[in-house]
């Protein structure tokens, strides 16, 4: 079985400097993670890799993803490609998904796409069911975890708002992965980290995926964003530290002058 | 382009009952609709639905699009996406709302994807302005805004938060037109199906996306007996119980109480936190909310930074004194 992984290389935090006139935030000298959500999903794939099974990690970036991509190698992906043209560049969900569907469709031979359900900067959950859209599979979102994968089938545990369902579908498909609150991303050891450095690495541009450009990038996109700028300010708070019943008494005077209660 | 008009909204049916976003949705159509010149219209997809088009006769709808089938009793992409990506393609709307729950969320990217149209998810605030429709929506853990368009695709769809637009108000009664519409999916071609369901909230509980008041707690709460101090709090408030991330992972209270980044967004008008740090992860999931009370012992807590008020002290002490307040003031309005 041939197992991808789409991830997202994200800010580490979230509070960034941003340039009003290009509607964009500045990632310069930013630090830089693997989407955990991401991070999530290679471990639902490592968890259900057997012996000549497959784990490929791809990402859509620059020569900074690289690192997210090889860290993906050092928790266990068994190749990684890095999708890196002028063409990519200020692509919405739609073309992002087109890139990945494109690529994903020259790799070929695929029978699970795992994505994470969210990323923690845009946070669309957008991509993994684009993708699905896009390559007319079908798609499981908030997937807590893969249970089986047998006879050409895979059974899936995915959150509702009542609690769970088992899900049952056909390969291949895309599974977007949400972190049960017991998950703990795992941290690769130094030896991993050195032995992913020999791990296959591709670096693939537009011809390399024999895309259509008009598809991908801003010439791809259906959305345009208009303005970004700051929510307004949330004036200081008032807290107190009187004692007890005199701190309650002084707080029901401000929710009673607010009428909130 | 010119081809499509008016607004949709798609109800969300919970459990024999329609989901109370799908009037917010609603209320905001109607507004946007007066700006547009356009019609509001709702699809239902279900098993046995038609019994929800008397509630949604008291709301000034044009049309009710109806997809009755048993195969639709459960939510399964597949079969939903199917039929709606086939209604719209004959009827053609300018705009869809979706509810931004996990139903929304999972359905819109599918159909807008499949009509090779653009997708907002999660917005807090619509506007039309020159025949687009201007999407707001955070991003960055909530430290920027961004306003969206889809300037040349129809229909153009975009996924609501709970709880942020105000409800539809019930009106006279009318008579929306009923559209059938016939659903042709073959069970056996379908490369899905729903194994089992596992229910793990009280059915009485409200969702804490879609609660006016929630109580929360966090580590700071102790054990699960402590918890019961918050739940009697909730009670007198008629309120939600929340949780941090890691009082669901200590177990002393169930997921689907979980605010923040990897639970649930919430924005209630009064969101109380009791011995919660306020962690970025948690901050992201209730920075909205409207009045913010944080209760915790140390002075230096993130959460003091966000909040409207707060008192420094021992919840286990505070919170009972504050039930007591908030229980005579309560009975006297």
């Amino acid at each position: 079985m041939r197992y991808i992984v789409c991830v997202k290389q994200v800010p580490e935090s979230n509070d960034l400097k941003f340039d009003s006139d290009e509607n964009k935030v500045l990632k310069i000298g930013v630090s830089t993670i693997i989407n955990p959500f991401d991070q999530f999903a290679l471990e639902q794939a490592i968890k259900i890799k057997n012996e000549g099974d497959e784990i490929i990690a791809i990402s859509i970036g620059d020569a900074e993803t690289k690192s997210t991509l090889m860290r993906c190698l050092a928790l266990g992906a068994d190749k990684g490609i890095l999708l890196d043209d002028e063409d990519f560049k200020d692509s919405d969900t739609f073309a992002t998904s087109n890139i990945l569907a494109t690529a994903i469709t020259k790799i070929g031979n695929y029978s699970i796409i795992f994505c994470g359900n969210s990323s923690i900067d845009t946070g669309s959950s957008q991509v993994g069911p684009e993708l699905a859209a896009i390559l007319k599979i079908p798609q499981v979102t908030y997937v807590e975890s893969v249970e089986n994968v047998e006879n050409g089938k895979v059974k899936v545990k995915a959150q509702t708002d009542e609690g769970y369902r088992i899900i049952e579908s056909e390969l291949p498909l895309v599974i977007a992965g949400i972190p049960p609150s017991s998950f703990q991303p795992s941290i690769p050891p130094l030896p991993k980290i050195l032995a992913a450095r020999k791990k296959p690495f591709d670096i693939w541009k537009t011809e390399d995926i024999e895309g259509d450009p008009s598809k991908f990038g801003s010439n791809g996109s259906v959305i345009k964003i208009i303005k970004l700028y700051k929510p307004p300010k949330r004036e200081q708070g008032i807290v107190f530290t009187d004692e007890p019943n005199i701190a309650v008494e002084k707080l029901m005077e401000l929710l009673s002058k607010d009428k909130v209660i | 382009m010119a081809d499509y008009k008016d607004i949709w909204v798609f109800v969300e049916i919970k459990k024999a009952d329609i989901r109370g976003v799908t009037f917010e949705l609603i209320g905001k159509a109607k507004e946007l609709a007066k700006n547009t010149n356009e019609k509001v219209s709702v699809i239902i997809l279900g098993k046995d639905v038609s019994s929800f088009c008397e509630e949604l006769s008291y709301h000034d709808l044009d049309k009710i699009y109806l997809c009755e089938n048993e195969i639709l009793e459960d939510y399964l992409t597949e079969t939903y996406s199917l039929t709606l990506v086939e209604l719209i393609n004959k009827y053609l709307p300018n705009i869809i709302l979706f509810p931004a729950t996990k139903i929304g969320r999972d359905l819109a990217p599918r159909v807008a994807a499949t009509l090779e149209t653009g997708l907002t998810a999660d917005c807090i605030d619509l506007k039309v302005i020159d025949g687009n429709l201007v999407q707001t929506r955070f991003v960055y853990g909530g430290n920027y805004l961004v306003d969206i368009i889809c300037p040349t695709k129809r229909p153009q769809i975009t996924s609501v938060r709970p709880n942020v637009m105000e409800k539809s108000e019930s009106t006279e009664k009318n008579q929306p037109e009923i559209i059938e519409f016939p659903v042709k999916i073959d069970p056996n071609k379908l490369k899905t199906k729903i194994i089992d369901k596992i229910e793990t909230t009280v059915t009485e509980v409200k969702p804490i996306d879609e609660a006016d008041i929630i109580v929360s707690g966090g580590r700071g709460i102790g054990s699960k007996e402590n918890f019961k101090i918050i739940e009697e709090l909730a009670e007198v408030l008629n309120a939600a119980v929340g949780a941090s991330r890691a009082s669901v992972d200590a177990g002393w209270v169930s997921k689907s109480c979980q605010v923040g980044q990897s639970g649930t967004v919430v924005n209630p008008n009064i969101y109380i936190a009791c011995g919660i740090s306020g962690t970025t992860q948690h901050l992201v999931g209730m920075k909205s909310s409207k009045k913010i009370i944080a209760i915790n012992k140390d002075p230096n807590a993130p959460i003091f930074e966000v909040c409207d008020y707060g008192i420094v002290g021992d919840f286990k002490v505070i919170v009972p004194i504050l039930k007591e307040a908030l229980k005579k003031k309560l009975s006297q309005n």
